[in-house]
C-alpha cells in the first residue's frame, strides 16, 4: 500500500519538477496577492498586523484553488488517468497520493514562504510560527477538498471558474479556523485548540475525500 | 413487487408513470399552499399581537422563518434524492434533485432578503456577520455551485452523478460550516443579536409561523413537481410514451 502511494507521489513530483514554472507561478501568485493588500489598504502597521492572518489565508485559498485544474487535467489529456482508473490498486489510495503530491508542490512552498511574508505584516514571532503551522495543517485539507472539485469539473468548459464556485464555500471552515489560530495567538491566547481542530479536519478529509474523488473521477471519465 | 400495504411503491419510480401523477398532484399542492398561506398571513397580520420589543417589524418572521427552514430542509432533501439516484441509478431521483435545487436557492434568497429587511429596523443594519446569516449565505453558494455544475455538463447522466457527489459533500460540510461560523462569530463579538434570547413567543405567533411553514412546504412540492415535469419530458423525449404525449399536444 505505502509503496503504491510512494510511487504515485514520486511520479507526480517528477512531473511537477519537469514543469517547474507551473509550481513557481502558483507560489508567485500567492506572494503577489499578499503584497498587493498593503498597497491597497495603506501601510499602517497596526492595521496590517490585524488583517495579516486573513489576508495570508485567503491568498493561500486562492493559490491552492488556481493550481487545482492541474491536478487531473494533464493526466486526463494524455490518457494516464484512464490507466490509473484501470489499475488493480484501490483508486482512493492513488487519489490520496496525487493529493499529497499536489500539496507538496503547492501547500508546502506556501507554508514556507508565509514565514517571510509575515515580516511584511510585522507579525510577532509566535504569531508567524502559528501561521506557518496552521497553513501546514490546513493546506492539505485544501488540496483534498479541491481534488473533489477538480475531479468533478474535469474536461468541462469554464472549468476554472466552476471549480471556484464549488470549492470555495467548502473551504470556509478551514479559513475560519486557520486564520482564527493566528488571531488568537496575536491576542495572547492559546492557539492549541484551533490547531487541533485543523488537524482533526485534516484527518477527516484524508479519510473521506479520496472516496468522493474516486467516484467523481469514474463519473467524469466514463 | 407489492409491499405489505398492497401499494406498489416502485410503480411511480418510473418517469413514465410519475409524469401524469405529478400533473395531478400539482394543483392539489398549489391549492393547499394558497389556502395555508392565506390563513397563515391572516394570523400573522391580524391575529398575532404586536411584539412589545420589536413592534410591527417582527411580523416578517412569518415569511422569514419558514423560508429559512425550507432552505435547509430542501438541501437535505435534494442531497437525499441525489444520493438515492447515485446509489440505485434511478433516473427519477436524480431529476427530482435537479428540480428541487432552484426552489431551495429561492428559499435561501428569500430568507436572506427578509432577514435584511428585518435587520434594518431591529439591529440598525441590513447585514451583520451573524453566524446564522453567514451560514445561510454559504448555503446559497452551495445551491449555486450545485446548479452551476449541472448546467456546465451536457450529458445528463454525468450531470446527475456529478451533482449528487457535490450535494453529498455539501451535506457533510454544512454542519462543519455552521459550527465553525458560529464559533468564529462568538469569538469576535458576543451573541448580541441572538434570536433565542427574545421573550418566549406568543402561541398565536407560533401557530402563524407553523401554518406559514406548511404553506411554504406545499408550495415547494408544487413548484418542484412543476419543474420536474418538463425535465422528465426533456430527458425521455426519445421514448415512445413521451413522443406520443408530445405528438398529441401539437
Amino acid at each position: 500500500m505505502l509503496k503504491i502511494l510512494a510511487a504515485v507521489i514520486r511520479r507526480d513530483l517528477l512531473l511537477a519538477f519537469r514543469q517547474r514554472s507551473d509550481v513557481l507561478n502558483t507560489l508567485f501568485f500567492f506572494v503577489v496577492v499578499v503584497t498587493l493588500v498593503p498597497l491597497g489598504v495603506g501601510p499602517e502597521t497596526n492595521l496590517l498586523r490585524t488583517i495579516a492572518p486573513g489576508v495570508v489565508w485567503v491568498a493561500a485559498l486562492l493559490a491552492a484553488m488556481l493550481s487545482l485544474a492541474r491536478l487531473f487535467a494533464s493526466d486526463h489529456a494524455d490518457g494516464a488517468l484512464e490507466q490509473l482508473l484501470l489499475s488493480p490498486e484501490p483508486l482512493p489510495l492513488l487519489v490520496l497520493g496525487k493529493a499529497a503530491a499536489h500539496w507538496l508542490v503547492t501547500g508546502l512552498p506556501l507554508t514556507l514562504v508565509s514565514v517571510v511574508l509575515s515580516i511584511q505584516f510585522d507579525l510577532a514571532a509566535d504569531a508567524a510560527l502559528v501561521l506557518a503551522v496552521s497553513l501546514a495543517l490546513g493546506t492539505p485539507v485544501l488540496s483534498l477538498i479541491g481534488a473533489v472539485g477538480a475531479a468533478l469539473t474535469l474536461g468541462l468548459r469554464g472549468g476554472g471558474v466552476l471549480i471556484s464556485l464549488l470549492v470555495l464555500p467548502l473551504y470556509v471552515p478551514v479559513l475560519i479556523i486557520g486564520a482564527g489560530a493566528v488571531e488568537a495567538t496575536a491576542a495572547g491566547l492559546d492557539a492549541q485548540g484551533y490547531l487541533l481542530l485543523l488537524a482533526g479536519m485534516l484527518l477527516f478529509a484524508a479519510v473521506l475525500t479520496p472516496w468522493a474523488v474516486a467516484a467523481a473521477l469514474r463519473i467524469s471519465v466514463e | 413487487m407489492p409491499g405489505k400495504t398492497g401499494i406498489n411503491w416502485f410503480y411511480y419510480a418510473a418517469p413514465q408513470t410519475f409524469y401524469p401523477l405529478a400533473g395531478r398532484l400539482i394543483p392539489v399542492f398549489a391549492v393547499l399552499a394558497a389556502l395555508l398561506a392565506v390563513w397563515g398571513l391572516y394570523i400573522g397580520f391580524f391575529v398575532a399581537p404586536t411584539d412589545h420589543q420589536q413592534g410591527e417589524s417582527y411580523r416578517i418572521i412569518f415569511i422569514h422563518v419558514p423560508s429559512a427552514w425550507m432552505s435547509m430542509f430542501l438541501y437535505v432533501t435534494m442531497a437525499f434524492w441525489a444520493g438515492l439516484g447515485l446509489i440505485f441509478n434511478t433516473r427519477l431521483s436524480a431529476m427530482m434533485a435537479s428540480a428541487i435545487a432552484p426552489t431551495g436557492a429561492l428559499m435561501t434568497f428569500i430568507a436572506l432578503w427578509t432577514g435584511a429587511l428585518w435587520g434594518r429596523p431591529t439591529w440598525g443594519a441590513y447585514w451583520v456577520w451573524d453566524a446564522r446569516l453567514t451560514s445561510e449565505l454559504i448555503l446559497l453558494f452551495l445551491y449555486i455551485g450545485f446548479m452551476a455544475l449541472q448546467a456546465a455538463i451536457d450529458d445528463p447522466r454525468r450531470a446527475d452523478k456529478a451533482g449528487a457527489i457535490i450535494a453529498l459533500v455539501g451535506v457533510v460540510n454544512v454542519p462543519i460550516i455552521y459550527f465553525s461560523v458560529q464559533w468564529w462569530n462568538t469569538l469576535h463579538q458576543g451573541a448580541s443579536v441572538s434570536i433565542t434570547r427574545a421573550p418566549t413567543m406568543a402561541k398565536t405567533m407560533l401557530l402563524g409561523m407553523l401554518v406559514m411553514a406548511l404553506a411554504f412546504w406545499m408550495y415547494s412540492i408544487a413548484a418542484t413537481l412543476a419543474r420536474l415535469r418538463p425535465i422528465i419530458l426533456e430527458r425521455e423525449r426519445r421514448s415512445d410514451w413521451a413522443r406520443e404525449l408530445l405528438g398529441k399536444g401539437t
